[in-house]
């Protein structure tokens, strides 16, 4: 265990910002969930209305999780911020793991901290328990604040237990990850899929008969029943998942070479017939896959819920209020929700792809492609072309999922073409996220990362944002607010051309800042 | 004829650090150039701003005459690069990066790519992350060399390669200069440059702090000379030119300025040679000279 406390030192003073926005972010999204409730339902009685509108509706439930005690702000706070508390932590997991294990590996860092007085294990074990510091305290600071809000004691901790513990389940199954693969974007990939998996699991289960549920560690924290009964028998759950896998990492950790992945690198062609437009295609293409695979199957869980979703809604106000029925079908309406969200996953590859341009900078791969004929702009484009042209595909596959699912659940054909169809006018919204991307790396390019915070913009306002009666002139910043909610609503060609003008406005910008600029 | 790189007084700041201060640099057709200094004293900022990635504060950058920010794209079709540190795709095989930028830089002949893979002793099928830095260099260095173009542009490129492979890029470069083509040659490695330079940039502190010829250089410099004569030399104590000097009874050894070497072998001549060597001063003096004014300035 040599070394493991020099490197848990010198970690922490790495990561002193970007720990304190994801356990700053993960606190205020628990806490403004008590204050935006109470905020919106100023009586009990208004609570209690909306609770019994909320109860039964089946697209509710799969966005969130079961519904219990929603009359009161305890049981809200739980319902609306707890799946998504714990997939903001488990990513914050993820990428603490990465940047200090795998990253580090690629970059060859790890073997300059390897050749000092450190043990085979002490990088693994620093990154670990940096991981459980962060959780734990991002968890008592969670308590302290619902605690302080004045919600009860025993609740805000079985919340807060719940947490931490899928977090760390999370968490390990990414330890798991870093060891199977090379390369630190895999790593992200299947974890990302994980975490995708325990979200929709709980999802189908939670709104099925709840069988499924029990097979994710996001269940598992539901089924604690914060402020509704308080159970503590689901933890037991987190101690042998979180021991079983996190010792796999470490067999997995022995039993292969550092620097390499237990899945070796195969050997390739001897030559090639890759251009400045194949390139991009070739290095971005499993990436494409992966995340259209995801997109595809989300649409196919919320889409196997089939009409059931229409059944028990009624006219509660509220439901109308986050699902924004306007006088068509309820069905429609939690389809054209499903599509904004698989728009919404699906930014995260238009944007992750947009700023591949600036890996390309940093990992030194510019200097040589730019010391060919390839110019800055024909590299730009090239890079560009696949962005938009993958995030298209990623939407659709999402959309062609939703149709599949509730063409397998209600025997309705047609909805595939037609779900399909409707997934292409959300797409703007995702390239007008790439479209800040590009703009930042133009003329911003050490502050490209921003572009996530326009991601997590998005997010509140797709969420909460009729929750938390957030006023329109913020909802409307987002592209996902501003186009037409296809199916619910009919497709209009204005806010359609607007999002896509403003997306090829800030994509000229971003090519001019790159034009300009000194690269490198 | 014109120059194929011509730069003068070239500026380049990077917020408040200054790269580059005035630094001037002309290598001729057909010149293999060496470009020496220091670690930090501008070498990659002045290759960068020659291949367009950078644009310059002040002063004069000319490729082939062009200037290489407003026509980057087309006068790289007249070069080939090869960076200190090469970063490959990870995905990608050693073969699959060699035809890429072969075809980026407009195609390369496949013979010529195969000998050179064969020279270099380079696994082309291997994936990108699995190569070692010798053989990461190997790759950027097969695809510069089977390109067909006018200059070379090489930062560093033996760093890594054992010496079997150094002896390999060393009979590349001198069939390069056989067919008369340029190389812009920047190194660390000074019997590498001594070997293969017929001129000579050094440069400190993003200025150029001399610049010539192998021979011009060691003109402004001191020769080594220890010699036996049959008498005790006179006259050498207090001759112009000469330093450190220790006598031995009849042995002599003492540093000469180069341009009075004549006059003082007069002298020895008198006193009647019976053995004499003199060394001419290594890159590596020449060097040391300016680090050590660097060194000087620091402190």
């Amino acid at each position: 265990m040599t070394g493991v406390g020099t490197l848990l030192r010198s970690h922490l003073r790495r990561d002193r910002w970007m720990l304190l926005w994801w356990v700053a972010g993960t606190v205020l999204l628990y806490w403004s969930q008590a204050v935006g409730t109470r905020a919106t339902y100023t009586t009990d009685a208004e609570l209690a209305e909306a609770a019994r509108a909320l109860v039964d509706n089946p697209a509710l439930v799969a966005m969130t999780g079961p519904a219990r005690a929603l009359d009161t702000i305890g049981g809200q706070v739980a319902w609306q911020a707890g799946a998504f508390g714990i997939i903001v932590l488990a990513l914050m997991n993820m990428f603490l793991l990465g940047r200090h294990l795998q990253a580090e590996e690629e970059s060859g860092r790890d073997e300059l901290v390897r050749s000092a007085a450190v043990s085979r294990t002490a990088p693994i074990v620093a990154a670990a328990l940096l991981v459980v510091a962060a959780d734990v305290v991002t968890g008592v600071l969670v308590v302290v604040a619902l605690v302080g809000y004045g919600l009860p004691v025993a609740g805000s901790v079985v919340l807060a237990v719940g947490l931490v513990g899928s977090a760390l389940v999370l968490g390990a199954a990414a330890l798991v990850a870093m060891q199977l693969t090379t390369s630190v974007r895999s790593a992200y990939g299947i974890t990302g899929a994980v975490v995708a998996a325990a979200y929709v699991l709980r999802a189908v289960g939670d709104v099925g008969d709840g069988t499924l549920s029990w097979f994710s560690p996001i269940g598992w924290a539901q089924a604690m029943w914060p402020y509704s009964g308080d159970r503590w028998w689901p933890a037991v759950l987190f101690v042998p998942a979180v021991a079983g896998l996190t010792s796999l990492a470490l067999v997995l950790l022995h039993r292969r070479d550092v620097g390499s992945g237990l899945w070796a690198a195969r050997p390739g062609p001897a030559t090639g017939r890759l251009g400045a437009w194949s390139l991009t295609w070739r290095l971005q293409r499993g990436s494409v896959l992966g995340w259209s695979l995801g997109t595809f199957l989300m649409g196919l869980a919320y889409g196997s819920l089939g009409d059931s979703v229409g059944e028990v809604v009624g006219d509660g106000e509220l439901a109308r209020d986050v699902l924004g029925v306007n006088g068509r079908d309820v069905v429609d309406g939690f389809h054209a929700t499903s599509l904004a969200m698989i728009a919404l996953l699906a930014c995260g590859f238009s944007v992750s792809s947009a700023l591949r341009l600036r890996g390309d900078e940093d990992g030194g791969h510019v200097e040589l492609l730019l010391s060919t004929t390839l110019t800055r702009r024909t590299w730009w484009l090239a890079h560009v072309l696949v962005t938009a042209a993958g995030t298209a595909v990623a939407v659709v596959a999402g959309g062609l999922g939703l149709g599949v699912g509730f063409a397998l659940t209600t025997g309705e054909g047609s909805a595939v073409g037609r779900l399909g169809l409707d997934a292409t006018t959300h797409v703007p919204a995702a390239w007008a996220l790439a479209g800040l991307a590009l703009v930042l790396h133009g003329w911003l390019p050490r502050a490209t990362v921003l572009a996530w915070a326009g991601v997590a913009g998005c997010t509140v306002v797709l969420f909460f944002g009729a929750l938390l009666d957030l006023p329109s002139r913020v909802t409307h910043l987002s592209p996902f607010e501003a186009l037409a909610r296809v199916p619910a609503e009919s497709w209009s060609a204005g806010p359609f051309a607007a999002v896509l003008a403003a997306t090829l406005l800030l994509g000229a910008a971003g090519l001019v800042g790159t034009t300009r600029r000194d690269l490198g | 004829m014109t120059p194929v790189v011509d730069v003068a007084s070239l500026h380049k700041s990077f917020g408040r650090v200054r790269a580059l201060d005035g630094l001037d640099l002309q290598v001729g057709p057909g010149e293999v150039h060496g470009f020496l200094g220091p670690n930090g004293a501008g070498k990659s900022t002045t290759i960068r701003v020659l291949l367009g990635l950078l644009r310059h504060d002040a002063g004069t950058v000319r490729l082939f005459g062009e200037d290489p920010w407003r026509h980057a794209a087309a006068l790289h079709r007249r070069l080939a690069y090869v960076p200190g540190d090469v970063s490959l795709w990870p995905t990608l095989s050693g073969g699959e990066t060699i035809d890429l930028l072969g075809r980026l830089r407009g195609g390369l002949d496949p013979a010529r790519r195969d000998a050179l893979v064969e020279r270099f002793e380079l696994d082309p099928t291997k994936k990108g992350r699995t190569y070692s830095k010798g053989n990461r260099q190997k790759v950027a260095l097969v695809a510069a060399l089977a390109a067909d173009v006018d200059l070379l542009v090489l930062d560093e490129p033996t760093s890594g390669l054992d010496p079997l492979m150094e002896a390999v890029f060393t009979d590349c470069v001198d069939e390069l200069k056989e067919a008369g083509r340029s190389v812009l040659l920047s190194s660390h490695i000074l019997a590498e440059v001594e070997r293969l330079c017929g001129r000579v940039t050094i440069i400190r502190a993003g200025r150029t702090a001399e610049s010539g010829t192998l021979a011009e250089l060691r003109h402004l410099t001191r020769t080594a000379v220890s010699a036996e004569t049959e008498r005790a030399p006179e006259g050498l104590e207090g001759a112009t030119g000469v330093h450190d000097l220790v006598v031995e009874g009849q042995r002599v050894r003492f540093q000469v300025d180069t341009d009075h070497l004549g006059s003082v072998l007069e002298l020895l001549g008198r006193a009647g040679i019976r053995t004499l060597t003199s060394q001419p001063p290594t890159l590596e003096e020449l060097f040391l000279r300016h680090y050590g004014d660097h060194v000087e300035d620091a402190s």
